[in-house]
């Protein structure tokens, strides 16, 4: 599960507010390398959720160097928009658990694929 | 690419070891998805660059596709764990490098050092997610740019078909494809005209049927479906 995945998911918990941000826990995480596309990259900034970006980034240790907000971005700063390419597109967390921070649920990642399912009792 | 290439790739993609008959899981044939793609890139221009979710992907047939014909980044979907482990194994194994190669015309004849990494590279573009499509809570916000999907037809549970459409609806911002039976076409412009949207069937298609599951008696069954568009409303 790579961070641009995690930004399009939210905690299926009923109990959950909307649009909750999924704390990472990785156990194992793997990085590679992906061709670096600026449009591409911009349309995505614009559409992620900034501080759930920066917090599992900081989450992965890949969390340096990005802007705080936004309006910080910028998109002609290439050294910048490599950064935050890297931390979106090119970590890969293969083992770990997405957390709900409301209700403590956890999510297992295995091979890299997050799984959100819900027990039949917490439907 | 032309559309002959394209199947040819798709030729390779594994299908469901044991297929569950409560998620109506057929594969999508590669002339199908095939078709399915090569419309949607070069009549609407939905593919390449774009991000993509295929909602209910199954063994990946239609997000391998979508990959291969360019798409930035590809998120397929599934409730079942088994399927999307068949998936990533395709993904792995897809050989991305020789369609490049067929591509540019015999231009890389010479052997190319980084072409055994090509594969890799086009790899870490599909990610895979297991999650129930009928729940609508996993989502976050709509940020995809096309949805494609061969939901199942609601012949199991019913109505799963139009709850596909409409949570790919929730997820794309310029368009949704999807496959059905043509003989649910009449329902479905009705259930269209309902939520007042646009939706064209861009094919009729026939999608063969193989004898999968104990209750089927023909070896064989094709049934006629339909490729269709939906537009996505402006917000």
């Amino acid at each position: 599960m790579i961070l641009l995945t995690h930004n399009m998911l939210a905690s299926p918990m009923k109990e959950a507010s909307k649009q909750l941000h999924l704390k990472i826990e990785c156990e194992e995480k793997v990085e590679k390398e992906q061709e670096y596309n600026a449009d591409f990259l911009n349309r995505m900034i614009e559409r992620i959720d900034w501080n759930s970006f920066c917090a599992a980034a900081q989450s992965l240790d890949v969390g340096n160097g990005l802007p705080e907000s936004k309006e910080q971005v910028d998109s002609s700063n290439e050294e910048q928009m490599k950064k935050i390419h890297h931390a979106l597109m090119e970590v890969d967390v293969v083992k770990g658990s997405l957390v709900c921070t409301e209700t403590g649920r956890k999510f297992p990642i295995a091979a890299g694929i997050p799984n959100m399912l819900l027990n039949q009792d917490e439907l | 690419m032309k559309l002959k290439q394209l199947e040819m790739a798709l030729e390779d993609v594994d299908v469901f070891e044991k297929p569950k008959i409560h998620l109506e899981q057929y594969p999508t044939t590669p002339h199908l998805a095939a078709c399915f793609l090569y419309d949607a890139q070069n009549r609407f221009d939905d593919i390449e660059g774009k991000m993509v979710c295929d909602l209910g992907c199954g063994t990946g047939m239609l997000s391998i596709g979508a990959s291969i014909l360019g798409a930035s980044y590809v998120c397929g979907i599934d409730v079942d764990d088994d399927a999307l482990c068949i998936a990533a194994q395709n993904v792995g194994h897809i050989r991305f490098c020789t369609i490049e190669e067929t591509e540019t015309q015999g231009e890389k004849t010479e052997a190319d050092p980084s072409g055994s990494d090509a594969g890799d590279e086009e790899e870490t573009r599909i990610k895979m997610a297991t999650v129930a499509v009928e729940e609508r809570r996993w989502r976050a916000r709509a940020c995809y740019d096309t949805v494609i999907m061969n939901p199942p037809f609601g012949t199991r549970c019913k109505g799963m078909d139009i709850i596909f459409l409409l949570s790919g609806l929730c997820l794309a911002r310029r368009a949704v494809y999807s496959m059905h039976k043509t003989s649910t076409r009449e329902h479905l412009l009705k259930k269209a005209a309902q939520y007042g949207l646009q939706m064209e069937v861009l094919a009729q298609l026939k999608f063969d049927v193989p004898a999968m599951y104990d209750f089927h008696k023909k070896s064989n069954v094709v049934i006629e479906v339909d490729l269709i568009r939906i537009e996505v409303p402006p917000s």
